[in-house]
């Protein structure tokens, strides 16, 4: 399923290469940012027009069809928190997480939070990213949002990490600190998931601070791509947490998205069963997070 | 500049990484680093020495020490009174680095007063001594960024930075005091 649909992206872009056209463009503080339509295929692009830097995508005929695999892997985190009250989400990009959870729980209060102005606009005028009582965009920092959260005492079930690129990682969101703050705001039962790296020397320090902090994680990728989805509990993970009860009902859920739970199932793997840096990597600290640099090596 | 870069590091987590951050840093450094060319200038007509021009040296080292001993309280603080990020992380790099900035500021003019012997030759001096200040801010700015932040930690780097200062400092004392002792010999 996934290599299809991923078979089936490459083959959209191939075909319509020549008739790929930039509908909107703009530099923002941050970057720039294009938003491309290649016949049924619209994309969310930061700074360059390939398709390393696509950062959201959608089907126009298919809204719901998600369309990049990193956002399927995310859709696992269900099998450990399966009905999630309140969710936090670090980097908007096009908005699709939050509009696809707003479509599988609507009761669930999400918050989105955002550090570019105009990403929110585009995601709101482009990519049908919508908004009600129970369904927030913060334009600010994904660290000071969190801080702020903690001394308003708030609580959230959910918390997706989702704000790095490519092209730059902010240092401060990958720290033993960081995910220090991110646990006390996790409710007893509370799950965060990252989307992030699974290649060069970051892999190992980002995994042994997230070992640090949380001990041993899930982890979800298949080879296709080089993200990895991290998944930790609030009180620990244990292998036996994965709640396979509900697969069957998660699947048919999931289904109208394009996300088949049972072969992503197959890609979770569990740290403490094969653990894959060594013991002694430094962990990654406020003091210490050259992140950017360990990621081109 | 090395410490200048540090700045945004050491604000990052309790003030974010938004452009405002840098607008504060970068402010707080030139607007102390003004006010320290001034001062300098101001000290080097009053009877300028090396024994003075290494004191500063000193002091600028210990006005660094907060930078990496009481910036978490400092920035803590900040952080709970005031809510803008803005405004949060200009008090912050004020409180932080303004002080150090001014001090080592101040070097620039008083080197020039101790090394122009003649009015002839004062632009060359000062040409020479922006040249090195500017050329040591550049190299500064990249063995930071690109090296001493994948080696150290933010402290160690900002130890780093205050002990050389003062052996510095305590270096030019010791050469001004050798130098007086042949003038009285």
């Amino acid at each position: 399923m996934i290599k299809k649909s991923f078979l089936l992206i490459l083959f959209c872009a191939f075909i319509n290469v020549a008739h790929a056209q930039v509908i909107h463009q703009e530099r923002s503080l941050y970057r720039n940012i294009l938003v491309e339509d290649k016949g049924d295929l619209r994309c969310l692009k930061f700074n360059v027009k390939s398709t390393k830097t696509q950062q959201s995508c959608f089907l126009k005929s298919n809204p719901k069809q998600l369309v990049f695999n990193y956002t399927k892997l995310l859709m696992t985190s269900l099998l450990v928190i399966p009905q999630p009250k309140r969710i936090l989400i670090i980097g908007l990009g096009g908005g699709t997480m939050s509009n696809t959870l707003t479509e599988l729980f609507p009761q669930s209060q999400i918050d989105n939070v955002e550090i570019d102005p105009a990403v929110i606009k585009v995601a709101r005028n482009y990519f049908g990213f919508f908004e009600n009582d129970n369904v927030k965009t913060y334009n600010q920092d994904g660290r000071i949002f969190i801080k702020r959260a903690l001394l308003k005492k708030q609580q959230y079930d959910w918390i997706i990490l989702d704000a790095f690129n490519g092209d730059y990682i902010p240092e401060h969101l990958m720290t033993k600190e960081f995910l220090q703050e991110t646990k006390s705001l996790l409710s007893d039962e509370g799950v965060l998931s990252a989307n992030t790296f699974s290649l060069s020397k970051l892999y190992a320090h980002e995994s042994a601070t997230y070992k640090a902090i949380f001990g041993h994680f899930y982890q979800v990728r298949n080879q296709a791509n080089a993200n990895r989805i991290i998944i930790v509990k609030q009180n620990g993970s244990q292998t036996n947490t994965l709640n396979k009860k509900n697969i069957k009902q998660l699947n048919k859920k999931l289904q109208p998205y394009g996300v088949d739970i049972f072969s992503l199932y197959e890609d979770i793997s569990f740290t403490e069963k094969e653990q894959s840096w060594p013991d002694d990597t430094r962990i990654l600290t406020d003091q210490f997070s050259p992140v950017n640099l360990l990621n081109t090596q | 500049m090395g410490i200048e870069l540090l700045g945004g590091r050491i604000l990052a987590p309790f003030f974010g990484s938004s452009v405002h951050i840098w607008g504060s840093i970068i402010t707080v450094f030139m607007l102390s680093l003004s006010l320290g060319y001034l001062f300098g200038g101001k000290l080097s007509t009053r009877s300028a020495s090396l024994t003075v021009y290494g004191a500063i040296f000193i002091i600028s080292a210990f006005a660094l020490l907060p930078i990496a001993l009481s910036s978490q309280w400092l920035m803590e603080l900040i952080f709970l009174s005031i809510e803008d990020t803005r405004y949060g992380s200009l008090l912050a790099s004020m409180t932080l680095f303004f002080i150090p900035t001014v001090v080592l500021g101040m070097l620039s003019p008083y080197s020039v007063r101790l090394l122009v012997k003649s009015s002839n030759e004062s632009g060359q001096v000062a040409g020479k001594l922006y040249f090195v200040s500017t050329l040591g801010s550049a190299l500064g700015t990249i063995i930071t960024s690109f090296y001493l932040v994948l080696w150290f930690d933010v402290n160690s780097i900002i130890f780093g930075f205050t002990t050389a200062l003062a052996s510095l400092g305590l270096l030019t004392i010791l050469i001004s005091k050798i130098k007086k002792s042949y003038q009285v010999e």
